[in-house]
């Protein structure tokens, strides 16, 4: 016997073994910090402004004020609007979010002088529609784009290469990587940077590194923007993350001034794990950053939760709380990359849930960091969603008809690119004696789905290998050994690249480069205001994201001609034999065959010929001591009505209906049409066995016996996502087949053989 | 303040230059290739920062253009003192906060960054008053 628990429903054993399960979901609990949006620590909105000068925030006297208040007080409190700002009502304020008659630039302008206790004072009246809606118009860019990480266990620079190309051709407009090992930054980069330059070019880079030896890569000119500026919203976090506002400010300035576009990292949770969270609600702390970095002058910010979103999401109403934190990031009109960089659950539900706010309002960057590589390949740890649910995400693209910056790729294009770029990275290591891939080092990158598969340069190699770019090696070296080496396209995409930071023009508000354009929140702000405005997927664009690998249509399924005409080996012949008439027999099971039965249509959904499902149907019923007459039926394909007809016409009182599909029904002729005796509802898991079954039983039927009725075994799968397309394309046959007017014929159906 | 346009890349890439005075349209990579645009060229300038500056004036993002106004400054100071600074400025690398007030002094007579320093010696003061001058290894 089965050992068991007592006093417990079942239920709750299989639902401890869901992974689901291995979440934690936290008891809110705001004295200790796990509180989403509202803690009785949070204050009050006030500002006071004496003489242009702030002199209490938030309940704060000046005097008191620590750094962060101070910063924001200083910077972010916009005075000439401030008063205004702060008299407005909160709802009212709130219901301007989501009403299309106000446009984003009017509560932009009001945002400037609002406190953090005023945001969120704000946002506590938006459920998460209204918050998808509000990032929809808040957005600062026109168009969303995407982000993805790019590393591999192994810092291998020829996957690295592959694997950015591939990013690339999947549609990334920012690629990040970072490393295992800290001295091998300057190989990664390279790499990516090359990698990067495969297809149609344009794409930022950042690679993620300690700010001295980040700004240094910079500088060599192979990456392009930086996002490791972080943030916290209490001081003690501030201090223990070893930096204050005014470092970081410094910091943002320093990489504008070499040309890098930055933005800053905040997120829900950060307070929390680092234990300095002054028993604040986890949106208080998130909107302190938020104006902080507004303050700091930095165009954008990746908050959402980012490292604290499993944290955050463990809180009741974590999910909403994260996607407020984006949605307060476009109001204070900063470029948001909202995150979704985290796997915040074990549980895929959870996970595909995650993402649909962001996805479905269109963020500047949808995630912070998608893993564009394999899970265990993601030196950042994994994401929300990798490299092994890139089709999932692309379905969801397609499903809601949302822009998440990704298209589909083909076979063909990820090979092509993946070798492209393999042989690039390999051709600037040999120009540059750093490196001589061999052929079977190349061969096994371009086809691994990750790094375990490989068979690439040493982990010791790649360390001397950047240290010789460090100590050499600038991307201009790079531009000119690509050309030497044919790769001439690539060499004018890295080139493009280091033109435009001499202009500055990515270093605005949301900047990314496309077709060789820089499209930011300055040239293409979203103009949102409301049904057929602001950025919507055009034609070509929809095409690309509708192309889902393995897409079928009705050419696939039944020949480009139409249905296939019949093979001609079946054993049996069917053919007609005029008007059906009633009949006699006690023992007669008719069985009821539909219009495009043997003529368009040849074998059910699962797989069988239609010979074989009525040889075993016949077979069956004669086991059963039953005889069997075929009719078929022409005024509908209707399984009850063609079971009803068929047992009309039965001696017996009893048919058996059956579409050229597979799905089957047994009839009694005074029955109501759709109260029938048996019915196999889903053909695509009937088997030859099961219809012989049902012959039996239609003839036990017919001799006033009652026997057990056949059952075709479900295990719970999505049976109707695997087959519904096929199943509508063939009924599509069978319903054109039906001839209204027609009487059912009696058919022969004679061996061959 | 000049009505310069946006992208300045592209619709007046003839105010820009390389950091190297080379005129934008000269960044091409046949000039690469022959070693008379070099890495040295491909810095960002002084006036492309303030343009942008302008440009973001003009969007109403007032921060963001003087945090550009700032990194105007910050072009030609040496990545060494750049990283000097951001360190002195993290918590407790300063013993006391004269030394942030030297470095104010630095950077405004060596380098003109008046805004800089300013800033710089804001955050000494904020500094003192939270009694952040305190060893942290």
């Amino acid at each position: 016997m089965e050992s068991q628990t007592p006093n417990r429903w079942k239920r709750f054993d299989l639902w401890d073994e869901r992974p689901l399960r291995l979440d934690r979901f936290a008891k809110e609990d705001p004295e200790h910090g796990f509180s989403a949006v509202r803690s009785p620590a949070d204050p009050k909105p006030s500002l006071r402004i004496e003489g242009g000068s702030v002199t209490e925030l938030d309940g704060v006297a000046a005097a008191d004020f620590d750094l962060i208040d101070e910063f924001i007080a200083r910077y972010h409190i916009d005075v000439s609007v401030a008063e205004e700002a702060m008299a407005t009502d909160s709802l009212e304020f709130a219901r301007r979010l989501v009403d299309i008659n106000v446009p984003r630039a009017d509560v932009i302008r009001l945002a400037r002088g609002m406190t953090p206790a005023k945001l969120v004072d704000v946002l506590q009246y938006l459920n998460t529609a209204e918050l998808i809606f509000a990032q929809t118009k808040l957005r600062a860019r026109k168009e969303p784009g995407n982000q993805a990480h790019v590393t591999n266990a192994k810092d291998d620079p020829l996957q690295l290469a592959a694997d950015a190309a591939t990013a690339v051709a999947l549609g990334f407009d920012e690629i990040e990587t970072t490393m295992r090992v800290a001295s091998n930054g300057w190989s990664n980069a390279l790499a990516c940077a090359v990698g990067a330059s495969v297809g149609r070019g344009g794409v930022l880079f950042q690679c993620s590194i300690e700010e001295a030896e980040e700004l240094a890569i910079g500088m060599a000119g192979f990456t392009s923007y930086a996002e490791t500026v972080s943030v916290y919203g209490t001081e003690g976090s501030f201090i223990d993350g070893d930096d204050t506002p005014w470092s970081k400010a410094f910091l943002t300035t320093a990489y504008a001034s070499r040309g890098i576009k930055a933005r800053c990292t905040s997120g829900g949770g950060s307070e929390l794990l680092m234990g300095y969270h002054d028993a604040k609600s986890i949106l208080y702390l998130e909107a302190r950053c938020l104006c902080l970095q507004r303050g700091m002058g930095i165009q954008g910010t990746q908050n959402g939760g980012i490292d604290g979103a499993p944290i955050t999401y463990s809180v009741p109403g974590g999910g909403r709380e994260i996607f407020a934190e984006n949605v307060l990031a476009a109001l204070l009109d900063l470029e948001c990359a909202s995150g979704n960089d985290t796997r915040a659950s074990s549980s895929e539900i959870r996970v595909g849930a995650k993402i649909m706010p962001a996805l479905v309002a269109g963020t500047d960057f949808i995630c912070s960091g998608f893993g564009s590589i394999l899970a265990y390949d993601n030196a950042f740890a994994a994401s929300l969603f990798n490299g092994e649910e890139i089709e999932d995400y692309l379905s969801l693209q397609r499903d809601y008809v949302a822009e998440g910056g990704l298209t589909p790729l083909t076979e063909d294009t990820a090979l092509d690119v993946r070798e492209r770029a393999v042989e690039a990275v390999s051709a600037v290591l040999d120009e540059l004696g750093l490196a001589t891939p061999t052929e079977r080092q190349k061969k096994s990158v371009i086809f691994a789905a990750g790094s375990a598969e490989t068979e690439t340069l040493s982990g010791s190699e790649v360390v001397d290998i950047s240290a010789r770019i460090r100590s050499r090696v600038t991307a201009v070296d790079v531009v000119r050994a690509l050309h030497k080496r044919g790769f001439v396209h690539e060499a004018q995409n890295l080139l493009m690249m280091l033109r435009l930071r001499v202009s500055g023009d990515y270093l605005q508000t949301a900047a990314i480069v496309r077709d060789g354009r820089v499209m930011s929140a300055v040239n293409t702000p979203n103009d949102y205001a409301g049904p057929g405005t602001g950025h919507r997927i055009d034609e070509e664009r929809w095409q690309a994201i509708a192309a889902m690998r393995g897409s079928v249509g009705r050419a696939d399924m039944i020949g480009r001609r139409g249905p296939r005409p019949h093979a001609g080996h079946s054993p049996f012949a069917l053919t007609s034999a005029g008007t059906a008439a009633p009949g006699a027999d006690p023992t007669e099971v008719v069985i009821g065959i539909s219009p495009a039965w043997g003529i368009s249509i040849h074998e059910t959904t699962a797989g069988h010929p239609l010979a074989d499902v009525l040889e075993a149907i016949v077979r069956g019923v004669a086991e059963a001591g039953g005889t069997s007459r075929i009719v078929r039926i022409r005024h509908t394909a209707d399984t009850s009505f063609l079971g009803l007809t068929a047992a009309r016409l039965s001696g017996s009182g009893y048919g058996i209906g059956i579409q050229a599909k597979g799905t089957a029904v047994i009839h009694q002729k005074d029955r109501l049409p759709h109260m029938n005796v048996e019915l196999f509802s889903t053909a695509p898991l009937t088997t030859i066995d099961h219809y012989r079954r049902l012959g039996a039983n239609a003839a036990m039927l017919a001799a006033g016996k009652s026997p057990e009725p056949v059952l075709v075994e479900y295990t719970g799968e999505a049976i109707h996502a695997k087959h519904h397309v096929k199943t509508a394309l063939l009924f599509a046959l069978e319903t054109a087949a039906i001839e209204p007017s027609e009487l059912p014929q009696e058919m022969r159906w004679e061996g061959m053989r | 303040m000049s009505d310069i346009p946006y992208p300045i890349s592209e619709n007046a890439p003839d105010r820009l230059r390389s950091a190297k005075g080379r005129p934008f349209a000269e960044l091409t990579l046949d000039n690469v290739l022959d070693g008379s645009v070099d890495h040295g060229d491909f810095s960002i300038t002084e006036d492309a920062l303030r343009y942008q500056a302008e440009v973001a004036r003009r969007a109403c993002r007032g921060t963001l253009a003087d945090s550009f106004e700032r990194a105007a400054e910050m072009v030609k100071v040496p990545n060494a003192i750049l990283m000097e600074t951001y360190e002195l400025l993290r918590p407790g690398r300063a013993e006391s906060a004269d030394l942030l007030f030297e470095r104010a002094r630095l950077l405004r007579e060596e380098f003109g960054a008046e805004r800089m320093a300013l800033f710089i010696e804001e955050a000494a003061n904020a500094y003192i008053r939270r009694s952040l001058f305190r060893r942290r290894y």
